[in-house]
């Protein structure tokens, strides 16, 4: 009774996860100007990092945390430095 | 998904209800990142993924784990506090790049380069006056 109701919460949660991180693709892919683009970029990781931490859960290992905290650190560095660049032109003065 | 199936009823609904509540707030915030018109606009809506939507995914998988393991397992908390730490600074260094690259190519729709009431003109006279009193 408990895996039916975890199978269908886990994969309609997949699936939304799945959804969203198409939105911000088509957003990236889209988006007007260049700053459109990097917070696409990041809403992209954010999204991914909970489809990760989702698939711990259907997998029951622990493993993926340390791959979602890897991915929450490189992407808050790098929309950092995307801002850094499109703010001033350069990323290290 | 059969390590599952020794997980008591009572930790599988509200593991199942945070994790369809996280995700849907998480696919609400994406749909409205690509529906609404603005950069401006757009900004404000990922954010429910980022506060509520991790907060609710970290938070199921950590009752999952914790009740599957019959030991306290928090550990995914690291990636809670991280993603509510970070991502104010990441938008507002996204938000003041984007002001300042309208204001640069003198967009109509930002407020342009002007000094705030009681500028530095203004004050700048009166300074001296008020000098020797101090």
């Amino acid at each position: 009774m408990s895996e039916t109701i975890l199978l269908f919460a886990v994969t309609a949660a997949q699936v939304m996860l799945a959804v969203a991180m198409a939105l911000a693709l088509g957003r990236m892919i889209r988006g007007p100007r260049a700053q459109d683009r990097v917070l696409g970029l990041d809403t992209l990781y954010v999204n991914a990092m909970l489809m990760l931490l989702v698939f711990g859960i259907r997998t029951g290992s622990t493993l993926y945390f340390e791959a979602a905290l890897i991915i929450a650190v490189l992407g808050f560095v790098a929309t950092a430095a995307l801002a850094k660049f499109l703010m001033r032109g350069e990323v290290i003065e | 998904m059969s390590h599952a199936a020794d997980l008591p009823l009572w930790a599988a609904i509200p593991v199942a209800a945070f994790l369809i509540l996280g995700a849907g707030l998480t696919l609400i915030g994406s749909w409205g990142f690509f529906r609404l018109k603005s950069f401006y606009d757009r900004i404000h809506a990922p954010t429910l993924g980022t506060s509520w939507g991790t907060a609710a995914i970290v938070m199921a998988s950590m009752i999952f784990f914790s009740v599957l393991q019959s030991r306290l397992v928090v550990h995914e908390i690291l990636v809670g506090i991280f993603v509510t730490v970070t991502m104010p600074v990441t938008l507002m260094l996204l938000g003041r790049a984007a002001l300042y690259r309208d204001r640069a190519e003198a967009n109509p729709d930002v407020p342009a380069f002007d000094s705030p009431k009681g500028s530095l003109a203004v004050s700048g006279e009166e300074e001296p006056a008020a000098g020797p009193d101090g």
